[in-house]
């Protein structure tokens, strides 16, 4: 058993109006890790994903992220734990009235003491990571969907967080961006050594990125192994959501 | 940190949090530095990030343009990596925040004022102007019952705050004056003052502004979300002139509206004067009518009402003007909305004046 684990759920229980969304849902993400939390629509990847975010209380459970229990944290904690993880929304949730660069140093200018001169510096190196050198001053209705993608990555990474959490990246991408954004993904891994979570279920996506995968079925995990434990998993869902997929 | 010789020492972590400082106090350090040559070591140095390799690039840049020549030295091997990873590879990037001299913005800001906004407001007025003239004539080119709607979202709903504020200004402009009349025994004249001033300038202008209130942001709200939401894409997709679509019915409805809601105004604020001139100068209703058709003639009549035909076409082409201009989604849609409600308030003033110094 790995030791290292940055994330760990355990008996994770959700309900709305009386309906169990998430119950007695374990599972661990490990450091340096790409884990893709997958299952089929309206499996509860969102929801568990908001409990990891703590915006959501848990009812029953915990969850505890780089060693701090997420359900029991003082507000000033809670804004310290935010700073340490990048969140990349489906739809970039880029703030429309700021340019890229505008938005990616917001972060920077409301947390930090950086000058704007290092601010710059900063968004700039980002932007060259994300291969959008020419997007700094361009606001987000001016990018295409893959633009927007890797801007909203940009800005989820410019903190250095270690741990970055990306609800649903490919999204309403065309297949070759999609795998353009998978490549940004294991690059920033490599490069900045952060640990990634992932909601998604494009297949395509999961098989070229994923190191683990944590299977959600019906509120419930069916499955949590490797990739290649999963591809060959004899679970009945699994096995069908990775041949189905693949055609 | 620490200086030793031409060596700049770095150590334990540089990161986000320390950048700052590590800049402030790195430069205080070298204040006096006297040789060619800086060398910054980083051997000491057990973490770094973007922020602490955009610290170290900075110094860099500020020594060298100091006139020294700065190095890197050592390093772990994941320092060195981080450092060539995160190092800005491309400097031209710094070319957008080169100063501008104060005659080259005057320059570009006037080049900008004739290329984005009066070619195209021309533009957009040659093609609502001839549309509109030239669809009088081909009704199938509108949609049914189009010109009915805007006509009466642009003019039948506001008949009643046209004619109520119209009243009030009629009545506070009457009061306001019989005060100064009654001092020169020329109590009569109120109504010389209420129904010219109410005929050929207020009552086009207060109903103008109403209506560049009212249905100008209207206009700019709706034709800047139809064309955040593509819907102006998809007219055009569907072989439809979006101007001759959207602006045409709307300007239709305005301008045959606004002179009846101005004449509208213009009743109620000579009734409003009417008011005053009773309670307070003892001028019966009568007596009122009777100077009234004295000193109304048809002229003050045909002013106002031309007047409130070119603030109509003001109003709905700014109002699709910058509504056709929507840049940035929904953030943008209030803006626009905002600037064309302000433009148009302030082109249909520029106008009255205008047409004021014309026919007097």
């Amino acid at each position: 058993m790995r030791e290292n684990n940055i994330i760990q759920v355990r008996n994770l229980s959700a309900s709305f109006n009386g309906r169990d969304i998430l119950s007695d849902v374990s599972f661990d993400v490990f450091e340096k890790d790409i884990t893709v939390i997958l299952g089929g629509s309206g499996a509860g990847k969102s929801v568990l994903l908001k409990h990891m975010l703590g915006l959501y209380e848990p009812r029953e459970g915990s969850i505890h992220i780089l060693g701090h229990d997420m359900a029991g944290l003082e507000e000033k904690d809670q804004k310290q734990m935010y700073l340490r993880m990048g969140v990349f929304y489906q739809n970039g949730g880029l703030l429309n009235s700021l340019t890229v660069g505008e938005n990616i140093a917001l972060p920077l200018e409301q947390h930090t003491d950086l000058n704007d001169e290092l601010i710059s510096r900063i968004v700039w190196t980002k932007l060259q990571l994300v291969n959008l050198p020419n997007a700094y001053g361009l606001y987000p209705s001016q990018l295409s969907g893959g633009m927007l993608k890797r801007a909203a990555l940009a800005r989820a990474i410019v903190m250095d967080p270690p741990l970055l959490f990306c609800d649903e990246p490919g999204a309403g991408l065309d297949p070759i961006s999609l795998a353009s954004l998978d490549k940004l993904i294991l690059n920033l891994r490599a490069q900045m050594g952060i640990s990634v979570v992932i909601i998604t279920h494009e297949v395509s996506s999961i098989l070229r990125i994923a190191d683990r995968i944590v299977f959600i079925d019906e509120g419930k995990v069916i499955f949590e192994g490797t990739l290649n434990e999963g591809l060959e998993s004899n679970v009945e869902h699994v096995y069908q959501f990775f041949e189905k997929g693949k055609l | 940190m620490e200086l030793s010789g031409n060596t700049l020492f770095i150590k334990d972590v540089l990161v986000l949090s320390n950048a700052e400082f590590f800049i402030r106090d790195s430069m205080r350090l070298l204040e006096d530095f006297d040789q060619e040559r800086l060398e910054i070591n980083l051997d000491e140095l057990g973490l770094i990030d973007t922020g602490g390799v955009a610290a170290l690039d900075l110094l860099k840049e500020k020594m060298g343009n100091k006139g020294f020549e700065v190095d890197y030295t050592g390093g772990k091997e994941d320092i060195r990596r981080k450092m060539e990873i995160f190092s800005l590879d491309n400097p031209m990037v710094f070319e957008g925040s080169r100063k501008i001299s104060f005659f080259e913005k005057i320059g570009e800001g006037f080049e900008r004022i004739v290329r984005d906004y009066m070619s195209s407001f021309l533009v957009l007025t040659a093609n609502v102007v001839y549309w509109s003239i030239s669809d009088i004539f081909k009704s199938k080119r509108q949609r049914k019952g189009e010109f009915y709607n805007q006509a009466v979202l642009i003019g039948v709903n506001a008949i009643w705050i046209v004619a109520g504020l119209a009243f009030i200004i009629g009545l506070v402009m009457a009061l306001q004056s019989s005060a100064q009349l009654r001092n020169f025994g020329a109590n009569i004249y109120i109504v010389d003052l209420t129904v010219i001033a109410m005929m050929s300038e207020m009552g086009p202008l207060i109903t103008a502004i109403v209506v560049a209130g009212r249905s100008g942001s209207a206009i700019a709200a709706e034709i800047a979300t139809m064309k955040v939401t593509s819907e102006l894409d998809a007219l055009k997709t569907m072989a439809l002139q979006p101007v001759r679509f959207v602006v045409v019915p709307k300007m239709h409805g305005s301008v045959i509206t606004l002179p009846f809601l101005t004449i509208i105004a213009d009743i109620m604020g000579i009734l409003g004067g009417m008011f005053i001139a009773f309670v307070s100068l003892d001028i019966t209703p009568q007596v009122f009518v009777n100077r009234m058709a004295e000193t109304l003639y048809n002229r003050d009549i045909f002013i106002g009402i031309i007047k409130s035909l070119v603030f109509a076409v003001i109003i709905v082409l700014t109002g699709s003007f910058y509504g056709l201009r929507v840049k940035e989604g929904a953030e943008g849609v209030g803006k626009v909305t905002t600037t064309a409600v302000v433009v148009s308030i302030t082109l249909v003033m520029v106008a009255d004046s205008i047409m004021g110094l014309l026919f007097y």
